[in-house]
């Protein structure tokens, strides 16, 4: 137990104290952070006030739609047509049905307005229509549905000449993406980095040196949890650092943009599902709202523990394949191809596992332990226990747990037989031969 | 008292029987000596003594007990022939590395690093990292990491090699040193006069059998051929004499081999009673080299593969 420390520590420093840990460590918030300030910058100044012509018939809207001399200004004109409203200035027509509960409203653009003005139209709109019908009616349950369904009504607002998509994926949809990604990249990153090593201490022959005083199980166990404390450090060093830089942001951002920010933080606060165009107005909600609406320790621990499991269970096969590879770095491309190609597929998966977590591709995905690290970490943010129950979540970590200890188990026999074989490449062929002779 | 038994040992890969029932002893504190050609089973052997392989059959005795590789391990030095260290360490973190793996407490390994850095002349070495240092002085560094935890039991394959003569001399002179304190040294090679140069003892393995076991002495008495160098003032004519056959002539002497029952007196006899002056006369042994020739001279150079039924 002594020595797999003495190990380990020797594995852990040699990696920190590397320079490019370190500059890895530091200088990647730090070009987030200029990227985030770039683009908030960019996003402010680049910023345009549209004008939108608003045909309609109802003196109601006349009266009730407000302008946001920020975002949209309403302008109400007869003299407007589709043919020469662009000629005239506006960005777009707003076509107002008289009889609002069975038209539809209709905006034309030749461009897709920008989500900002689009979900404050929708916001005014619905506004309207809402506070006219109460009122019109005193509220009782049937008049709370029939508001319901007015508001759908309005909300089917849609865009003639360009179909506007779905700008915003969702906050949960990112947060699931972006783990599942840093999982299948962290995955990728320190299991190459358990592969060099092992690969190292086969060409410059310090393999037996070794064994000849440690077990090699010793050996590869050693280097595999120095190197995931290495993973470990770097990540937390990162969580921490981006946390420091996101409350330290407003200091690097013009002030006007902060006050924008606020602006729209306020309106945000009265329309829930409301979004924000740019990556830096994201950022900037993600430090004042999503900490509230994101389960932030529950992803975090799940992330850790999937990222831990996920590694494991692919560096004892990341070893395994560097004990056998010789001097010629193209041995490992094939080697290594069996093991990647479960990762990447489980990366391809993640996109339609996060879309539709309840499916049978995201169950199983998730349950398997050569995908569940990367597609489990892309449900667990749409939710446990409404998109994910408990069930699954600790179903899934006890195959992963077990799935590692069988993999460790398989890839210490062929490491044991590989790290000592010079001068000869071996098949896997020959590895399952070795598993199953001792 | 032994310090380690060989007792029928077998180790069989699948395609060959590396080692084959393989018996013998090493007296504790000699210097003993274990040729074979090249894949004769010689690594498979020092792997399965150090606790890296374990034995199909047979067992290893370690200073009387059973061979207990995750105890005995710390009393054995090993310095394999395929040997390295971390390129991108520092000499002294790896040496102390090393030791501490060996089981060494940090200050008592620090201390014993430097003991050996200050006779190694090694001393200015300390921060630099491995892939500065030359093949000779990585060697010497892995010599040093190979003796420093005070093993009972030194096991060098092919310690020499890169080494220049300089070099050489002092890793001999400490080979020596210990085993006057009562190290036991195995030492691996098939470099012929290294072995007469140092070892007691010695073991010839050749496709996984022992082949002879022995004495330096006793060995080169065995393979002995009565073979004789006389030296002269001047050379004599030779007449047809019945004790002695010319094998050859060598600057001012003569080569001579005894005919069967007769003795060296017989031949001394002969040129004395003929009043010729003689300068020397001596005994030829065979070298080892021949020996190990002549013993593996026949077989195959390079084992041949060949089906295991097991």
């Amino acid at each position: 137990m002594n020595k797999i420390f003495i190990i380990i520590r020797r594995e852990y420093l040699t990696r920190v104290k590397n320079k490019t840990f370190l500059l890895t460590t530091f200088l990647l918030p730090i070009v987030f952070l200029l990227f985030i300030v770039g683009s908030t910058f960019l996003a402010v100044k680049s910023k345009t006030v549209d004008t939108i012509a608003v045909i309609t018939e109802a003196n109601l809207f006349k009266q009730a739609l407000k302008s946001d001399s920020t975002i949209v200004i309403f302008d109400f004109t007869h003299s407007v047509t589709t043919d020469n409203y662009l000629y005239k200035g506006y960005s777009g027509i707003l076509r107002i049905p008289s009889d609002s509960s069975h038209q539809k409203f209709v905006i034309e653009s030749p461009k897709t307005l920008s989500m900002e003005t689009m979900d404050y139209i929708k916001w005014q709109i619905n506004n309207v229509i809402e506070n006219n019908m109460l009122k019109q009616l005193r509220i009782d349950e049937n008049v709370l549905d029939s508001i319901s369904t007015a508001s759908e009504n309005a909300f089917q607002l849609t865009n003639e000449l360009t179909t506007g998509e779905e700008a915003n994926a969702g906050l949960a949809y990112g947060v699931g993406f972006g783990s599942g990604i840093l999982i299948y990249l962290t995955m990728f990153i320190f299991g190459a980095m358990v592969m060099r090593g092992v690969m190292e201490e086969k060409t410059n022959r310090i393999a037996e040196v070794m064994v000849s005083s440690v077990k090699p199980f010793q050996l590869m166990m050693g280097k595999i949890i120095g190197i995931a404390a290495v993973g470990l450090t770097q990540l937390v060093l990162w969580i921490l650092f981006i946390i420091l830089l996101l409350s330290a942001v407003q200091l690097f951002i013009p002030s006007d943009v902060v006050e924008q920010f606020k602006q729209i933080q306020e309106m945000q606060q009265q329309l829930p599902g409301g979004s924000s165009n740019t990556v830096a107005f994201e950022l900037l909600q993600a430090k004042a709202t999503f900490i509230s609406e994101v389960n932030w320790s529950l992803i975090i621990s799940c992330f850790l523990f999937y990222f831990l499991g996920g590694y494991l269970f692919y560096a004892s096969l990341f070893a395994a394949v560097g004990s056998v590879i010789n001097e010629d770095p193209q041995e490992a491309q094939s080697l290594m191809l069996p093991i990647t190609l479960p990762i990447i597929f489980a990366f391809i998966m993640l996109a339609p596992s996060i879309e539709n977590p309840d499916s049978s591709l995201a169950f199983w995905g998730s349950m398997i332990p050569f995908t569940s690290p990367i597609i489990m970490m892309g449900r667990i943010a749409n939710g446990v226990p409404e998109a994910v129950p408990y069930w699954q979540l600790f179903l899934s970590m006890i195959l992963l747990i077990g799935g590692f200890i069988l993999t460790t188990w398989f890839a210490g026999k062929i490491y044991r037989t590989g790290i000592l074989l010079y001068g000869k490449k071996a098949s896997w062929k020959e590895m399952i031969k070795w598993i199953r002779r001792s | 008292m032994p310090i380690l038994e060989i007792q029928n040992l077998k180790k069989h890969f699948a395609t060959q029987k590396a080692v084959d029932d393989i018996s013998f002893e090493v007296k504790k504190g000699s210097i003993f000596g274990l040729l074979g050609p090249n894949g004769a089973g010689k690594t498979t052997l020092l792997r399965m003594i150090t606790g890296i392989f374990y034995p199909d059959e047979g067992q290893i005795l370690f200073d009387g007990k059973i061979f207990d590789p995750n105890n005995d391990v710390i009393h054995i030095g090993y310095m394999p022939e395929e040997r390295g260290l971390y390129k991108k360490m520092k000499i002294g973190e790896q040496a102390l590395y090393l030791a501490q793996l060996k089981g060494l407490k940090k200050d008592e390994a620090m201390s014993q690093i430097k003991e050996w850095f200050v006779k190694f002349e090694m001393q200015s070495w300390w921060n630099k990292k491995v892939e500065d240092l030359s093949k000779g002085m990585s060697q010497k560094l892995q010599f040093v990491t190979t003796v420093l935890h005070h093993p009972k039991l030194i096991i060098l394959d092919e310690p020499f090699s890169g080494l220049d003569p300089v070099n050489s001399n002092l890793i001999k002179d400490e080979i020596y040193k210990l085993s006057e304190k009562g190290c036991t040294v195995i030492f691996s090679t098939h470099r012929m006069e290294q072995v007469e140069e140092i070892c007691d003892h010695i073991v010839l393995v050749n496709k996984g059998k022992k082949i002879l076991d022995g004495s330096l002495n006793q060995v080169k008495n065995d393979f002995k051929e009565s073979l004789f160098s006389i030296g002269f003032e001047e050379k004599p004519l030779l007449k047809g004499n019945i004790a002695f056959e010319l094998i050859g002539t060598k600057d001012q002497s003569y080569i001579i081999k005894i005919k069967e029952g007769f003795k060296p007196n017989d031949v001394l006899n002969y040129f004395l009673s003929s009043g010729i002056q003689i300068n020397s006369f001596h005994e030829i042994l065979p070298s080892l080299n021949d020996i190990f020739i002549k013993l593996v001279e026949g077989t195959p150079l390079t084992r041949q593969f060949q089906p295991i039924n097991s």
